[in-house]
């Protein structure tokens, strides 16, 4: 199978768009647009950001309508475990950043490294996440629960706006994990090179925007008391 | 016609080129792929054979939706139950409308012919991500296949309506979940082809053309293709939120649990009046270059309608609360709502007078989608002036919920879109198939068309506003006679359909060849590429050479001067 690259102005992203001929003359028209890639998924992020953003709208609406349940379910919150998962996010931004940097100059290794310590911080998440949510659930306060239909009204829309927004959230992160663990699959394969990381620039943009979600998501729940 | 012979040491288009020279060329229907018979069509990355398996796929979901409909207008011929009782009247309005809405006129005209059509108006040889194109069109039929499975497998088949509104949808005992996660996945599609769409246009134009010497369709398209990324996002969330407050009792919008209703309403409809731009637009597109084909006249005011699409997706996007003016909202907020709306008609209205424009002294060519393109301009003026009816505040509370909000819903989807679909069909059709239909049998179709929209639309005007209220399954006997005029012209309606379709799918086998420029016009699919077209489109690579609509100009000045 040999593939033949044809080159246009200022084209530089490859796709396998167009196989023909049987397979021993196999034909593959080779495309390259790495700003079109970049252009791309700046609007994926886009529509991330209103995906969350109903969910903001709704936090908005309760919020107005009854401030003084959101000040009190609030309090319920850890706002120490919150903290250190937002600085172990802005930490995994930090790594995403320097292992795009490393495979720029083509330390292979050094990217490998910085792309596992970013995966190391998403689990930290997970787990910090996990305890943070069990121990919700051993107080009874779960979407459904008894105890949460005892509670006013402003109350059970704080705790469903919690859960759906940090689950949906926490989805994201899990998400911004394989698709890291595929980029490293990549660098050995060296699909990811030198000259070629487009695909780890536009991962690096989707966990940057994890990151962000949570910068916002953390005050809102924590912090606004 | 001969397959290629490959060299692997030659680039695809050098190996058109030669094939050029040697005066022949090898169309993407007969050009040899990776994979064979049905996979080299469902694996394909080609956006021409991706648009035609859209197109199939549409018409098989168009005809579903149509059978509902029919079984619904015929219900409605007595009062009572006719063929049905209440609760499969509800099941069939909602299925109709989720399936037309979802899987036909919102998918409608950008998958098949922005898919086909627009990178060959921009001299492009693909979409920019291919790939992405075709994971959009598998996750169409998986969430076309979930929405009729509901219907099939789904017990009670959903009965809330197409708006799906709370608590109602919390509490049926119908299906409605399985026919929402098919509302999601369809959504994901839309966005990827939006945003395919946005990149490709933005990037594949051929060398020296500019955004203003795009063909108007593919403007439309990317009027389009910006709301499918800015709105339909929001309609995901929604969706998930609705199922998981009905598995889970969130009590997000639950009344009982402290959720409020009307906000679900504003997150519904902040997507789906921006919807409607979504399937009206790109019709938009389709009428400026048929009308400027046929009437031979570059398009008067090019940049005006471009401008007032983008305007269109702007304003738009602030309209949505015009559809709950009577579910509680402050009044300042109803009267922005309803300012806007008028605002709307702005844009809207500068597009209809540049296309009269446009016709006037051109050397106009009554074809079957030049026929399609008039009668849509006259529809959907009555149903955009209805629109403002229901956009002024007092009248809408009177016409809330009525049969004027259904003929005037109608009198836009199938006035105006339909029509531009089926035009569309037509004009496109030579360049998709290489063969040419029956043109004395479809222009009897468009005529029967235009005769059943209005015989069965206009009398719900008139109900309407005397107080049938919609999605009722039985009415006073007073309403009788308007029901049976509308019964019968669905009966229209739907023979002047099944026409057009079967004499349209029957020349895709059997039409008459026709290779070249069929209509003339001046757009690069027609000009620079051979019909039906080869792989990568072109033949060479084409050069930008003109605009658009460069006709000749034969108004009275220039003829003056030329003596």
């Amino acid at each position: 199978m040999s593939a033949v690259s044809e080159t246009h102005d200022n084209h530089h992203h490859d796709h396998a768009g167009h196989g023909y001929g049987d397979n021993s003359k196999l034909y593959i028209h080779i495309f390259r647009d790495d700003l079109g890639s970049k252009v791309g998924m700046w609007l994926f992020l886009f529509t991330e950001v209103l995906l969350f953003g109903g969910l903001f709208f709704l936090y908005f609406g309760y919020r107005v309508a009854d401030p003084q349940a959101f000040h009190d379910a609030a309090l319920n919150l850890d706002v120490m475990l919150g903290a250190v998962n937002t600085i172990v996010l802005l930490t995994s931004s930090l790594t995403m950043v320097l292992a795009i940097v490393a495979i720029q100059r083509d330390s292979v290794k050094l990217s490998l490294f910085y792309l596992a310590v970013t995966i190391a911080c998403a689990l930290t998440f997970l787990v910090n996440k996990y305890f943070e949510w069990s121990a919700k659930i051993h107080h009874g306060i779960y979407p459904g629960s008894d105890h949460v239909a005892e509670m006013p009204q402003g109350e059970i829309s704080f705790f469903g706006l919690y859960y759906l927004m940090t689950g949906l959230h926490t989805f994201h992160v899990i998400v911004g994990a394989i698709i890291i663990a595929v980029c490293m699959v990549f660098i050995v394969k060296k699909h990811i090179n030198k000259d070629k990381y487009i695909i780890l620039e536009n991962s690096g943009l989707y966990w940057h925007l994890v990151d962000l979600i949570w910068i916002f998501l953390f005050p809102l729940f924590y912090l606004l008391h | 016609m001969s397959d290629v012979s490959i060299d692997i040491n030659k680039s695809s288009r050098e190996i058109q080129e030669e094939n050029h020279n040697k005066g022949e060329y090898t169309t993407f229907y007969d050009v040899k792929t990776k994979y064979k018979g049905i996979l080299s069509w469902l694996l394909t990355t080609d956006h021409k054979r991706i648009g035609l398996m859209y197109l199939y796929s549409l018409m098989g979901f168009f005809l579903v939706g149509l059978t509902l409909a029919f079984l619904m207008r015929f219900e409605m011929l007595t009062p009572g139950p006719t063929i049905m009782d209440a609760q499969e009247y509800n099941s069939a309005f909602t299925l109709h409308g989720v399936i037309m809405v979802f899987l036909f006129i919102i998918p409608g005209i950008p998958a098949v012919f922005g898919n086909f059509i627009m990178p060959m108006q921009l001299g492009a040889e693909d979409v920019s991500f291919p790939r992405l194109n075709l994971m959009s069109y598998h996750l169409y039929l998986i969430g076309g296949f979930m929405a009729l499975g509901s219907l099939i497998f789904g017990g009670t088949a959903i009965d809330t309506g197409w708006t799906f509104y709370v608590p109602y949808s919390l509490r049926t005992g119908a299906d409605v979940i399985l026919p929402l996660m098919a509302a999601f996945i369809l959504g994901f599609s839309s966005i990827l082809t939006g945003l395919n769409f946005v990149v490709t246009m933005h990037r594949m134009k051929v060398k020296g053309m500019g955004m203003f010497d795009m063909p108007l369709f593919s403007w439309g398209l990317y009027a389009t293709a910006w709301i499918q990324v800015i709105a339909t996002p929001v309609i995901g969330i929604t969706i998930v939120l609705v199922v998981l407050e009905r598995a889970f009792n969130f009590g997000i919008f639950d009344p009982a649990l402290g959720g409020d209703p009307v906000l679900m309403q504003h997150l519904f409809w902040i997507y789906s009046h921006p919807a409607v731009y979504i399937m009206i637009l790109p019709a938009f597109g389709v009428m400026s270059d048929v009308i400027a084909t046929f009437s031979r006249r570059q398009i008067y005011g090019y940049k005006a309608m471009a401008i007032s699409m983008m305007a269109i997706v702007f304003v738009g996007y602030m309209v949505w609360a015009h559809h709950m003016f009577t579910s509680g909202m402050s009044d300042f907020a109803r009267a922005m709502f309803s300012f806007f709306t008028f605002l709307v008609g702005v844009p809207t209205g500068v597009k209809i007078f540049n296309w009269l424009a446009t016709l006037w002294r051109g050397s106009i060519k009554i074809t079957v989608p030049m026929f399609f393109s008039l009668a849509s301009i006259f529809l959907f003026s009555i149903g955009g002036l209805t629109g403002l009816v229901l956009g002024a505040l007092s009248t809408d509370v009177h016409l809330h919920d009525t049969y004027f909000v259904v003929a005037h819903f109608h009198y836009v989807i199938l006035g105006g879109i339909l029509t531009m679909f089926f035009a569309a069909f037509h004009y496109w059709f030579p360049k998709m198939f290489g063969r040419m239909y029956n043109q004395k049998v479809a222009m009897f179709g468009a005529i029967m068309y235009f005769i059943g929209v209005n015989v069965l639309y206009f009398p719900m005007f008139i109900m309407g506003y005397q107080g049938m209220p919609r999605r009722y399954y039985d009415y006073l006997p007073e309403f009788q006679i308007y029901h049976v005029i509308s019964t019968v012209g669905s009966w229209i309606l739907i023979t002047a359909i099944l026409t057009m379709i079967i004499n349209l799918f029957y020349a895709i086998k059997n039409g008459r060849v026709e290779k070249g420029n069929y209509w003339e016009a001046m757009t690069m699919e027609w000009e620079d590429s051979p019909s039906p077209p080869p792989l990568l489109n072109f033949e060479k690579t084409p050069v930008f050479r003109h605009g658009p609509y460069d006709y000749p100009d034969f108004s009275d000045e220039k003829i003056e001067e030329a003596k």
